[in-house]
């Protein structure tokens, strides 16, 4: 009798304060939304203030107290901007070397991660350790040594330093790919083997198709890591018809220190690809992210 | 066929296992050797004993450096963890149009380093800038920033918040894979928001801010591409007024790469090793602490 009466008792007291709380979340929720509102302007606004002031005239740019919409949207700015210095070449040279960098990451950290993955060897575990390891070096401290490296090969102002590594494995899209093929059931494999396959034709017919998304990851983000690069070109590269997309605009910010248009147009270009890339495979990007951050 | 199989997997591993030793090793114990010489690239190096760490310690621009990158990295990892997870926490509300919000948040963070930092550079313009026109808006003091050495530094920091949103991402996934039940045990527990988020949000994402607050040390002390880019509008070499903006990281580069002095370049590296060692053992001995793996254990 008393446990039913608790019971009743228990029920209307949570009743009561589901009823308060749906008052009191209707009143989060309007902060909730008020406060998204409101941080995610702080993170629009500076791409609205790039977009306009590449779009103002060499005066508006520089009126003071600063003005919001130019009075003559100067399109030709954009002309301007990509015609004093060679941005075409500057682009080509960055997309063959991204393109170099998505092949060589892809390809190779399919393979290791499947090895690490899938076979027993002696000192697995240590060299899965130690690759991990590796991605706590600071890379300035490879930074000297490598350049000496390459430049003891003849491979200074080639595009060599930048794309060759890539072939050898990257540490994080390893750990990423790994952690893919862990989820594949093994039977897959065995029942391939049953059937004769040999352990290339497996991995290339059976497993790489399953990891698609883990691959569509991995090439986006090497894409990345390699457009937006500027230390790596900058030390090797000094030929200027050799430099990248990120090296001709900072090269561009030195020379037009003072034309804030012009300067603004060429960022909106150099950072334009990058955003197109992030709209049409956001998913690829999150997914990835997602994938490294949490399932250690 | 055990024999076979051990065979495949180094050859399955062999890319990384020959990049490993021929691009990390290697030049790691070559860094150590050549921190102990004088060499400038065009004559073989001079072995020189420990006459590059001692300098390190006389070295005004070491110090500098060490200044900057600590300043630097002591308020944008904590500032930028707690803004990242703030927004991931709102995002992880039952919020309409999630998908937008959560690209408004990322989309810098795919930007180009280097046009980030002339962006800002524009932005940050204490005359012409935005941010200081929205300040005296709201009549708040504008400070000079990139102008004097003083706001050098913090300039780095408030840019360094615009880029969160990696971190917010992985904190949202997080965030998501707490069950829900856990909540409901609380609130019939009678735990209010505040407790709810110490005792179980906080525990539950402690592997992912873990995880941050490693990559975002070895990140703030690899601080490069926005410190040079940033600081070449404001003196010589990217170091900002009176070296104000002068990173470990660039005074590496400096050092090196513009004074070719090798050497002395791979012991500032290896100080910089050490350094970066130092910390996140000591993140890694804590964790025991405040890290909480749930049913994760292998």
């Amino acid at each position: 009798m008393t446990s039913q009466s608790e019971i009743v008792k228990t029920t209307t007291r949570t009743r009561r304060a589901q009823g308060n709380n749906s008052a009191r979340s209707r009143f989060n929720r309007l902060i909730t939304y008020l406060l998204l509102i409101a941080t995610s302007l702080c993170f629009l606004v500076p791409f609205a203030w790039l977009i306009l002031s590449a779009l103002k005239s060499s005066d508006e740019i520089f009126v003071f107290p600063p003005v919001w919409l130019p009075k003559h949207w100067e399109w030709g700015n954009f002309a301007k901007a990509l015609t004093t210095l060679p941005f075409g070449r500057y682009a080509l040279n960055s997309i063959l070397i991204a393109a170099a960098n998505v092949v060589g990451n892809v390809l190779s950290c399919a393979f290791v991660a499947y090895g690490f993955a899938r076979f027993r060897f002696p000192g697995r575990r240590i060299l899965f350790m130690v690759m991990l390891a590796t991605m706590m070096i600071p890379n300035q401290v490879l930074l000297v040594p490598q350049f000496i490296l390459f430049h003891d090969l003849g491979w200074l102002n080639t595009f060599l330093p930048l794309t060759v590594p890539a072939f050898f494995g990257s540490a994080f899209y390893v750990f990423l790919l790994r952690q893919f093929f862990m989820t594949i059931p093994t039977e897959l494999e065995e029942a391939a083997k049953i059937d004769g396959a040999g352990s290339l034709r497996i991995f290339f017919t059976v497993i790489l198709p399953l990891i698609k998304p883990a691959l569509m990851a991995v090439a986006i983000f090497s894409f990345q890591g390699a457009w937006n690069d500027f230390l790596a070109p900058l030390i090797y590269l000094n030929d200027p018809s050799k430099y990248t997309l990120q090296l001709g605009l900072s090269q561009f910010q030195g020379t037009f220190h003072t034309e804030w248009n012009l300067i603004m147009a060429a960022t909106v270009v150099v950072a334009l690809p990058m955003l197109i890339i992030f709209f049409a495979a956001q998913r690829y990007f999150i997914e990835g992210i997602t994938m490294t951050g949490t399932k250690g | 066929m055990k024999q076979k199989e051990a065979l495949l997997g180094y050859a399955f591993i062999s890319p990384w296992l020959i990049g490993f030793v021929v691009l990390t090793l290697g030049p790691l114990i070559a860094s150590l050797y050549l921190g102990f010489t004088q060499y400038n690239l065009l004559s073989s190096p001079k072995l020189v004993g420990f006459e590059n760490y001692v300098h390190i310690f006389h070295d005004h621009n070491f110090w500098q450096s060490l200044y900057v990158t600590f300043y630097y990295a002591i308020f944008s990892v904590p500032l930028d963890l707690i803004v990242a997870l703030f927004l991931a926490m709102m995002l992880n509300q039952k919020v309409r149009f999630l998908r937008w919000f959560r690209t408004i948040y990322y989309l810098p963070a795919v930007l180009p380093p280097v046009a980030v930092a002339i962006l800002w550079n524009w932005i940050l313009n204490p005359q012409y800038g935005i941010l200081n026109r929205f300040l005296g808006f709201l009549h708040l003091p504008q400070p000079q920033w990139l102008v004097t050495p003083q706001w050098t530094v913090p300039s780095f920091i408030v840019m360094s918040i615009w880029g969160v949103g990696t971190w917010m991402i992985t904190f949202l996934a997080g965030l998501q894979d707490v069950p829900l039940s856990l909540y409901e045990a609380a609130v019939i527990d009678g735990a209010s928001t505040w407790k709810k988020f110490w005792h179980v949000t906080l525990p539950m994402i402690s592997p992912v801010l873990f995880f941050n607050l490693v990559m975002g040390i070895i990140g703030a002390f690899s601080y490069f591409t926005q410190a040079f880019v940033m600081g070449a509008g404001y003196g010589g070499q990217g170091a900002g007024i009176s070296n104000s903006g002068l990173f470990y990281a660039l005074n590496i580069y400096i050092q090196g790469f513009s004074n070719l002095n090798m050497g002395y370049a791979c012991a500032l590296a290896w100080v910089l090793f050490f350094i970066v060692l130092v910390l996140t053992l000591l993140v890694f001995k804590s964790s025991s602490l405040w890290v909480y793996y749930g049913g994760e254990k292998e």
